[in-house]
């Protein structure tokens, strides 16, 4: 009897409330996403078989994949692009996002941002496409190019490699950059930085000293929001960069869809994936050390 | 005054490289040529026809707006459930669950699409347009929580609490309240989903059994270059559509901050 009553009053409680609501969607993301990423890592650890998969532990699939000369490329040439798309993505969103939240009128800032997005969520495969059609041989910058007279013959360092991919790749996640960015923006309180200039700041060093370290939260997330999503990109590489411009995704893709070889997809996805949050984690670490310092 | 001029014309060639594909891709939809390049040479309706008569393409359009339809109206519930919870109460373990359901917004789609692969072969699911939904809902439902939290957060909390007092029960409220005043937030969040759903193409690459989704499909042409005009055709219907979706979209996401009396604080995330 007590202890029925004190489960109905659990029941009742606040926070029986909010997990019972919450459990349909957490129940599918336990088995949808936490089972399946747990199964990566059982099966980055088992070895290949011809036509089956091996119960039986080992390194080995690691070992390949951090050891052998093409993966390690591949994969650093992922971090190296990444990297790159993050920072250009980031650094030309900030000035775009500074726009829009301090000299945009209130009441447009919400069809900039919309018009901002509107990329993003239109047909991401013709997007790509359409760079290839850009970049390439008899492309749009060529053809213009040359009609204008600048070149003499078609640029060829624009496609089919790592250039061509960081361009599409830093086009296509823009918004994701603008985004946080602009919502950290919009958290400043405008009073403190006409502070700032009362105090005799000039209008740079009062951005230098007081809107980029408070908008540095959407900056971090920025970064993160970019970086992460951006190693793990499969199409971009695939349409433009050709075989020097392959990424580990592609390395993936081949072992699971092609060579039928479970045991290394999984192990190079769960390294990529390894790698990343490592990278992240030291960014964020670095970044809390900074700000401190600074505070 | 001087310092916001330079800004805007930086703002503007920034969209202008931002909409640089979808601009052009109109132009060779039109253009009466069958290579993929400048310069234009004629108009002509043709490729847009073209698409009239194919078979594979009007299956593929088939499997993705079920797969889109499910998945939205899935991901909306699920996302539904959550973003009620994360606004409304505080239970244990609040930030590192909703941290994990969130996770897929982040996580490379190619390492959701390869684990949800070597589980659904591990316990023996063959592959169709229903395991795509589930890797879509997976991917949806962060951005229908997104949509829905603003819709809830702006939500005045006496309301219910009137409807309570007036002798509603819980269901009641919600069904009468609550809801009522959500329902633009939730048309949102069915047509970001479907928006999202649609345009997916890794998940779908990985998970789709014999039936392809448009995207898959599309992917399969870009290998030849004389189904490329059709293709760009093609893009150019799914873009008007998409940019039509994404406007209704906004308009009932504004109306629901107003309806429910909150502030207008941004674009969709």
């Amino acid at each position: 009897m007590d202890a029925r009553t004190r489960w109905g009053r659990f029941l009742r409680s606040e926070a029986a409330s909010g997990l019972i609501l919450i459990s349909p969607t957490a129940f599918y993301a336990l088995l949808l996403l936490a089972v399946p990423l747990g199964a990566i890592l059982v099966y980055s650890v088992l070895t290949d078989g011809y036509l089956e998969i091996i119960w039986a532990p080992t390194f080995a699939n690691y070992i390949e994949a951090f050891g052998d000369e093409l993966y390690r490329q591949v994969m650093f040439r992922s971090l190296f692009v990444s990297a790159t798309v993050t920072l250009v993505t980031v650094l030309l969103a900030y000035p775009v996002a500074y726009y829009v939240s301090f000299h945009v009128a209130p009441q447009r800032k919400s069809l900039w941002l919309f018009l901002i997005t509107i990329p993003f969520w239109t047909s991401y495969l013709i997007r790509v496409f359409l760079w290839k059609v850009i970049l390439g041989f008899n492309g749009v910058v060529n053809t213009s190019l040359l009609t204008l007279g600048i070149i003499d013959e078609p640029l060829t360092f624009i496609l089919y490699n790592v250039n061509a991919v960081v361009i599409t790749l830093a086009h296509a996640y823009a918004p994701f950059a603008i985004l946080p960015i602009f919502v950290a923006l919009e958290k400043i309180d405008r009073p403190l930085l006409e502070a700032a200039q009362d105090l005799g700041e000039s209008k740079l060093l009062a951005f230098w000293r007081v809107t980029l370290p408070l908008s540095m939260p959407g900056v971090v997330a920025a970064v993160l929001i970019v970086f992460i999503p951006t190693i793990g990109d499969y199409v971009t590489p695939q349409l433009v960069g050709g075989p020097e411009g392959r990424m580990i995704a592609n390395v993936i893709q081949l072992q699971y869809l092609r060579l039928d070889n479970y045991p290394l997809g999984s192990a190079l996805a769960a390294s990529a994936m390894l790698i990343v949050t490592a990278v992240s984690l030291v960014f964020l670490y670095l970044n809390r050390r900074f700000l401190r310092v600074r505070q | 005054m001087k310092e916001g001029t330079g800004f805007r014309i930086y703002a503007i060639i920034y969209l202008v490289f931002l909409y640089a594909p979808i601009f052009l891709l109109p132009l060779f939809a039109f253009n009466d040529s069958t290579i993929i390049a400048f310069p234009l040479s004629g108009f002509t309706t043709n490729w847009f026809s073209e698409l009239m008569t194919i078979p594979a393409l009007h299956g593929a359009v088939q499997t993705s707006l079920i797969i889109a339809v499910s998945t939205s109206i899935l991901a909306t519930c699920l996302g539904t459930f959550a973003a009620r919870a994360a606004t409304r109460y505080d239970f244990p373990g609040k930030a590192p669950i909703m941290g994990f359901i969130m996770l897929p917004l982040v996580l490379p789609e190619i390492i959701v699409a390869v684990s949800l692969l070597v589980v659904l072969l591990g316990i023996g699911i063959q592959l169709s347009a229903w395991t795509v939904i589930l890797g879509h809902v997976l991917i949806c439902t962060p951005f229908a929580i997104a949509i829905l939290n603003s819709a809830f957060q702006s939500l005045d909390r006496s309301l219910e609490e009137a409807a309570r007092d007036l002798g509603e029960n819980r269901w009641a409220t919600f069904w009468l309240v609550t809801f009522p005043l959500i329902m633009p937030g939730i048309i949102s969040s069915l047509l970001i989903s479907f928006t999202i759903s649609l345009d997916e193409f890794i998940i779908a690459f990985f998970l789709t059994g014999t039936d392809p989704t448009l995207p898959v499909y599309i992917w399969s042409q870009l290998r030849f270059p004389t189904k490329l005009p059709s293709i760009m055709a093609l893009g150019t219907i799914l873009v008007a559509l998409s940019i039509t979706l994404l406007m209704i979209a906004e308009y009932f996401r504004r109306k629901g901050i107003q309806r429910t009396g909150g502030k207008e604080t941004g674009g969709f995330l």
